[in-house]
């Protein structure tokens, strides 16, 4: 059982390292594009890992089914589509607020830091149940309203996104067929 | 123990918060801004499982606001991902700072 524990410890570190070792390759300056969703791909496995530690797998399977599965392969799709080496290439180097952007991060990231080592979580040890059931008869009941409009955000943006992908004027020249013809 | 430790996930959620800020403010492609946004929501995503884990009475919530936030970033980037294709059409740059056309 000791030797368990001290696995389940040992992953848990893992994904700890795993969530910050992938942001940081998600943010960095490199040239390639392509390591930036791969950085992003890491960082969300390490997430699914903690959400995992925190009691619920649904969510971690979630995480890595929408993070992982879709998210990144939109993002590849459209760095494949859109990015040619030559623009990479000149964009990759000259990141231009750097030095503003690492104060501003400082600046966020110490006093949040601070303010949450110095505060007193009344924090409980009970473990929750992992189930669905309530979750989901939660999200029929309580949270029906926001369920339903989440869904038809979700609908408008498929839709909003093939209509800008398509450029929006694509019926000028190609008129569709009139009914002379038949 | 670690995994019971409350510090870790919240000095964890600050630290993808403060990268997601750095990406953000940095600002080379439309690609990198919204990964770092993804960085952002996902730091709250981890703060709203930490405390239903830790200090809500009913766990639940904390979820429902995580799955909620996923669906939105999902939606966010298929929005974005096209809007940058479309973009990269008609300017043929990837620099958001050269779309400059409703600036005065």
């Amino acid at each position: 059982m000791n030797i368990l524990n001290a696995l389940s410890e040992i992953l848990f570190v893992a994904f700890a390292i795993m969530t910050v070792l992938g942001a940081c390759l998600a943010v960095r300056r490199v040239v390639m594009l392509m390591h930036t969703v791969l950085g992003l791909a890491v960082c969300m496995m390490g997430i699914a890992g903690l959400y995992f530690f925190l009691g619920s797998m649904f969510l971690s399977m979630m995480q890595v089914l929408i993070y992982i599965g879709a998210l990144c392969v939109v993002l590849v799709f459209g760095i494949m589509i859109s990015y040619t080496p030559k623009e990479i290439n000149r964009m990759g180097i000259t990141g231009k607020h750097m030095y503003l952007a690492l104060t501003a991060c400082i600046l966020v990231c110490i006093p949040m830091g601070i303010l949450i080592i110095q505060s007193d979580w009344h924090a409980v040890t009970t473990v929750p149940s992992g189930e669905i059931g309530p979750l989901g008869s939660m999200l029929l009941y309580q949270y029906c309203m926001a369920f339903e409009l989440i869904s038809v955000i979700l609908l408008i943006g498929i839709v909003g996104s093939i209509i800008l992908s398509r450029g929006g004027h694509v019926a000028d020249d190609s008129v569709p067929v009139s009914v002379e013809d038949h | 123990m670690p995994s019971e430790n409350i510090y870790i996930y919240l000095l964890l959620a600050v630290f993808l918060f403060a990268a997601g800020c750095y990406g953000m403010i940095q600002r080379r492609s439309f690609i990198r801004m919204l990964i770092s946004v993804e960085l952002i929501l996902n730091g709250a995503a981890l703060n709203f499982m930490t405390f239903s884990r830790f200090t809500a009475p009913e766990p639940e919530t904390g979820r429902i606001f995580t799955l909620f936030i996923m669906g939105l970033a999902a939606t966010e980037a298929a929005i974005i991902v096209s809007a940058s294709l479309s973009v990269y059409r008609k300017y043929f740059t990837v620099d958001p700072d050269d779309v400059k056309d409703l600036k005065l």
